[in-house]
Order: structure tokens, then C-alpha cells, then sequence
């Protein structure tokens, strides 16, 4: 076993320079750069010599292998820098916006799990009938449905409702307050993102838990619950879906990793200051130190969470270990 | 050597077709996967709107109409107008050429490209295997929609950049998959047999290896569709992907949808529609497609 992580992890670490290396280059494809368009947002004349400086401090006139080394060094000891675009350092930036998008990211994941294990076991077990047809479609328009158009269907439902009940629309608030201060301001800011986004994640995690549950009802041992007199309520809920949440769990922990990219439209619709805008923005601004940031950050979550997953089958199946 | 697998190959072709005439094996489908074949109406009534686009609406998809500015659904307009007078309806059935466009082109090229890629790694092994699977594993945990920020920057917005954005991706996925079948494939001694008698690489690969993953190929395949077009659709609705006045379903989106959500909401409702009837379209096509094609699931 020893063996095997120290093979996973030594696996991990051509995936994170080859994200970096590509994250690298990309950027510097794209043409201009922070300090013309830093210079363009003025509106004024830009004095090439000011350029120049900007570059020159942003240590953008460097050799283009002085810069990798820097950036290379300092994903490694866990310090990107300043942001190029606002001057802050970066772990502020990110900072300021990370307790959005987490929090987020676990109701997302929190909605996802409460629609998706009831409904996936009401589809097996009913499996073929109507509710069966019913529950798959409800969950193939989940991955069919963009989320910032069910976002937008929610801000237009929310108007319309209250608009009817209470005579004035209401929309949620736009300023973020952390639930530890106001949490039903928090609730009403982050609910509606986290139910559309929810639901597109629930999606996944219905069929996974629909097809599992299925291959476990066919084991011999649900036979043997049956047949010694066991209530169907038991056999499913005891002996079929325990041992059926493996795929499910691995699933939702997987598609956690994905979570970053499908907020960036959510929080562009609901107009939220969290991660995924602050990435559209790093972009767009040419901030490189920002963007190899973010993107280092989300390709580390995804190739550790694999690596956690790929661990934890290969604790269960020792062919795995061994091949 | 060559001659059996290929003759074998044309010889269960020619068993499937003369089974039952056409129609008889259509409404067993039917029959078998309701679900699956009311995907399949819905892909081929957006193909029949994608050709017969300008035989089925009167008006211009570009056309600006200052009279008609955000005009509500009535008897001319029957899903109302947006900011610019355009109508709505012919609006989404232009819209369908694009996004099958870049649903059918994105799915294509990445797939092919990927079947190509996992065949040819999963055929030579070794060093070249696992270096390839290295560079696969960047290109599967780079994030996706990062991945098309930086296309579209690099090369600017427009339909065919869009296209790169989105087939890239694509390709690791596909190429994956792909590979895990053909290392199966590999073992089989029809392989040997085709090296001993001095074949090329590339004639094996192709001729011999390629016809036999086609099962998750097309598996593949279909599901890229439905993923393309709502990633066009994202895209598009970002500012990044498809650009006026193109009709497209995304872009229809971000022109303004949010901003008249309350006056017109008929702008924002209708182009939605039909993004999430198209994807789940093929979405329920590419599953019964898998149901069909692949043996270990149809026990069940």
C-alpha cells in the first residue's frame, strides 16, 4: 500500500507542472498586457515611458524563464505574489471572496445530496415504473438546463411572486453578510445561486445513485434479507443503499473539484463578488499572477481529490494496488 | 488476416439490416427506450428547424425593427421580440443552425481526434503511453471553462474560436475512454497476427483497432453534442463565445435578457427553452444510444 502512494503521489506531480506550464504559456498568448490596459482604463494619453515602468516593476521585462521560475517557486512555497491588476497581495484578493464561494459551493453540494439520494432510490427501487421515468427525467433536464438560465428564471420567479403577495418585487440583497452576523440576510442572498447550482449537481449524482442501488438490489444477500422476512424499508435502507453510497460519495466529491468552473456563470447571473468572478476578471485583465493562482488552486483540488478517491478504492479492491 | 476482422465487420452490418424492414426495428426501439426515442424527435425536429429555417418564419434573424421593439407575443410575433424588434421565435430557429453547428463540429473533431489519440496510445504502450496519459491528466483537470476564457482571449470571440475552446476538452475525455477499450483490444491475437504479417502502425490502428472501440466512440459521441451546445450556450451568454447579430441561443441570453426580465420576460424565457430541450434531447438519445450499445448494462 505504501508503495502504491508513494507511486499515486509521485503521479501528481507532472500533472501540476504540465497545468502550470500550459497556464503559463496560454496567458502570455493573449495579446496586450495588465499595464496597457491598466494604462487604457484611465482614459488618458498613455506615455509609453509609464508603460515601461509599470512593466519593469511588475517584473514583466524579466526573461520569460525568470518569470516561470518565480511563479514555479512560488506555487511551491504557497505565495503567488501580488495581483498585478490591484497591487494587493494575492492570498488577501482570494481572501475576501473565498468565504463566498465556499460557502456556496457546500450548499450547492448540500442541496445536491438532499435532492439526489431520496429521488435516486425512489427511481431504482420503483425502477421501470412511471416515478422511475419521471425522477430520470427531472434529472436529465438538471445537466440539460444552463444554470445561469434557471438563475435567471429564479431572479424573475422571485420578482413575479413577491411582486403578486406583497405588492412590491423583491430581489435578494446583493452585498454579502457573512451567517455568522445576519444569517437569514446571508440565507436570502445565497439560497437562490445555491439551488441552481445545486440542482445541475444533483443531476449526476441521481443517476449514479439510481444505477448503484440497482447493482446492489441483484446481490444475493437482499435475497437473503428478503427471504428471512425483513420489511422492504429495512432491506433498502439498511442492506442495499449502505453499501451502494460508495460511487455516490466519490461522485459528489469529484464534481465538488468542478464546482469553481460552473460558479463562475452562477456568480456572473446573481451577480456575486466570489471566486469565478474574480476569475472572469483576472482574465480579462491580463492580472497573470491572479489567474496561474486560481488556476493552480482549482487543478490542485481536482488532482488531490482524485488522488484521495483513487486511494480509497485501491484500500477497497487490492487488485488495484497490485496492477 | 486482414480479411476476417473486416469481413467480419461488413458480414454483421448486412445481419442487422436484413433482420426487419426499418420502420419495424424503429417502433421496437420505441417500445424499448420511450425515453431515448423521444430524444431522438426532439434532435430531428431541431435538424428539420436548422435547414428549413428560412422556409418556416417570414421575417430576418438580423433584421432590426425599431417599430417593434420589445413587443409582446401576439398573432405576428409568437414568442414576442427583443430590444432590437427582432423576432424571438425566428431568432431560435436560426438558432438552431449554430448551435448544431458547433454541437456537431465540436463533438466530431474532438472525438475523432481523441479516438485517434487513445487507440494509438493504448496500441504502442509503454513510455508513449504513459507520457500520453500524463499530458491527458493536465488537460482533464484543467478547468474547462478556463481552458475557453483563454482561446477566446487569445484569439478573440467568434464561432470558430468558440469551436476550438470547446473541442479541446474533449479530446482527453474521449481519448480515455477510448484507450481503457482498445487495451483490451490490443490482447486480441488478430492484433499479432496483423504486426506479424508486417502491417503499418497506422493501418493497424486504423483498420484494425479503430472499427472495434466504435461502441464508446459513438457513446461518446453523442453525449459531446449535448455537452457543446450548452457550452456554446455559456459561453455565449459570458460575452466570450458566439457575437452579434449571429442568432444564437446564448447570446439571446445576454443581450439583455436580464436586464428587461421584468418588462419583457419573454426575451429571457424562450431562448432557455430551447437550450434545455436541445441538450436534454440528446441527452436522452446518447442514453438509450449507451443502453443499446453497451452489453454489460443491458442485462440489467
Amino acid at each position: 500500500m505504501y508503495k502504491y502512494i508513494v507511486k499515486r503521489l509521485l503521479l501528481m506531480i507532472p500533472t501540476l507542472i504540465g497545468a502550470a506550464v500550459l497556464v503559463f504559456f496560454l496567458l502570455r498568448l493573449i495579446p496586450g498586457d495588465v499595464c496597457e490596459l491598466r494604462m487604457a482604463g484611465t482614459g488618458l494619453y498613455a506615455d509609453p515611458a509609464e508603460i515601461e515602468l509599470c512593466r519593469q516593476n511588475l517584473g514583466l521585462n524579466n526573461h520569460i524563464m525568470v518569470q516561470f521560475f518565480n511563479f514555479i517557486t512560488g506555487f511551491f512555497i504557497f505565495d503567488f505574489g501580488d495581483s498585478m491588476w490591484t497591487g494587493k497581495p494575492i492570498s488577501f484578493e482570494i481572501g475576501l471572496r473565498f468565504q463566498l464561494s465556499l460557502q456556496v459551493a457546500f450548499m450547492a453540494t448540500f442541496v445536491a445530496i438532499i435532492i439526489s439520494i431520496p429521488l435516486g432510490v425512489v427511481s431504482a427501487v420503483k425502477q421501470d415504473t412511471w416515478i422511475d421515468y419521471v425522477v430520470r427525467t427531472f434529472s436529465i433536464f438538471g445537466i440539460a438546463i444552463p444554470s445561469f438560465w434557471l438563475g435567471i428564471m429564479i431572479i424573475l420567479g422571485l420578482l413575479i411572486v413577491t411582486q403578486a403577495w406583497f405588492g412590491e418585487p423583491w430581489m435578494p440583497p446583493i452585498e454579502y453578510v457573512s451567517p455568522f452576523e445576519d444569517f437569514g440576510a446571508n440565507m436570502a442572498q445565497l439560497i437562490w445561486p445555491a439551488v441552481a447550482t445545486g440542482y445541475r449537481y444533483s443531476a449526476v449524482a441521481t443517476r449514479m445513485t439510481r444505477s448503484a442501488l440497482l447493482e446492489v438490489l441483484r446481490e444475493d444477500y437482499i435475497r437473503t434479507a428478503r427471504a428471512k422476512g425483513l420489511m422492504e424499508k429495512i432491506v433498502i435502507n439498511r442492506h442495499a443503499l449502505k453499501n451502494s453510497l460508495l460511487p455516490v460519495v466519490t461522485v459528489i466529491g469529484i464534481e465538488f473539484a468542478f464546482l469553481m468552473g460552473g460558479l463562475v456563470v452562477t456568480e456572473q447571473v446573481f451577480n456575486l463578488n466570489g471566486l469565478g468572478k474574480l476569475f472572469v476578471e483576472s482574465v480579462l485583465n491580463n492580472d497573470y499572477n491572479m489567474t496561474q493562482a486560481l488556476v493552480m488552486i482549482v487543478v490542485s483540488v481536482f488532482v488531490f481529490t482524485n488522488f484521495i478517491v483513487d486511494l480509497f478504492y485501491a484500500w477497497l479492491d487490492p487488485r488495484i494496488r497490485y496492477s | 488476416m486482414t480479411m476476417v476482422s473486416e469481413v467480419r465487420v461488413d458480414s454483421e452490418i448486412k445481419d442487422l439490416s436484413e433482420e426487419r424492414p426499418l420502420s419495424q426495428v424503429l417502433i421496437k426501439l420505441t417500445r424499448k427506450y420511450p425515453l431515448g426515442a423521444f430524444g431522438g424527435v426532439i434532435v430531428v425536429v431541431m435538424i428539420v428547424l436548422a435547414i428549413f429555417a428560412n422556409v418556416l418564419t417570414p421575417y430576418d434573424p438580423e433584421l432590426n425593427s425599431f417599430e417593434h421593439m420589445l413587443s409582446p407575443p401576439d398573432g405576428s410575433f409568437w414568442m414576442g421580440t427583443d430590444q432590437f424588434g427582432r423576432d424571438i421565435l425566428t431568432r431560435i430557429i436560426y438558432g438552431s443552425r449554430t448551435a448544431l453547428f458547433v454541437g456537431f463540429s465540436c463533438a466530431i473533431i474532438g472525438s475523432a481526434i481523441g479516438l485517434v489519440l487513445g487507440v494509438g496510445s493504448a496500441y504502442f504502450g509503454g513510455l508513449i503511453d504513459l507520457l500520453f496519459q500524463r499530458v491527458m491528466d493536465v488537460f482533464m483537470a484543467f478547468p474547462l471553462i478556463i481552458m475557453a476564457l483563454a482561446v477566446v482571449s487569445i484569439f478573440g470571440p467568434g464561432t470558430q474560436n468558440v469551436i476550438i475552446a470547446i473541442t479541446i476538452p474533449f479530446i482527453p475525455r474521449c481519448a480515455r475512454v477510448v484507450r481503457s477499450s482498445a487495451l483490451a483490444i490490443r490482447e486480441i491475437p488478430y492484433v499479432d497476427a496483423a504486426r506479424a504479417l508486417g502491417f503499418t502502425h497506422s493501418r493497424i490502428i486504423l483498420r484494425h483497432m479503430v472499427p472495434n472501440v466504435m461502441a464508446p466512440f459513438l457513446i461518446m459521441l453523442t453525449a459531446f453534442v449535448g455537452q457543446a451546445i450548452l457550452l456554446e450556450a455559456s459561453l455565449s451568454y459570458l460575452g466570450l463565445g458566439v457575437q452579434e447579430p449571429t442568432p444564437a441561443w446564448g447570446l439571446m441570453l445576454q443581450g439583455g435578457a436580464e436586464e428587461y426580465a421584468e418588462s419583457a420576460p419573454w426575451v429571457a424565457i424562450w431562448p432557455g427553452v430551447a437550450i434545455s430541450l436541445a441538450v436534454f434531447g440528446f441527452n436522452l438519445f446518447g442514453d438509450a444510444l449507451r443502453d443499446a450499445l453497451d452489453p454489460k448494462l443491458r442485462q440489467q
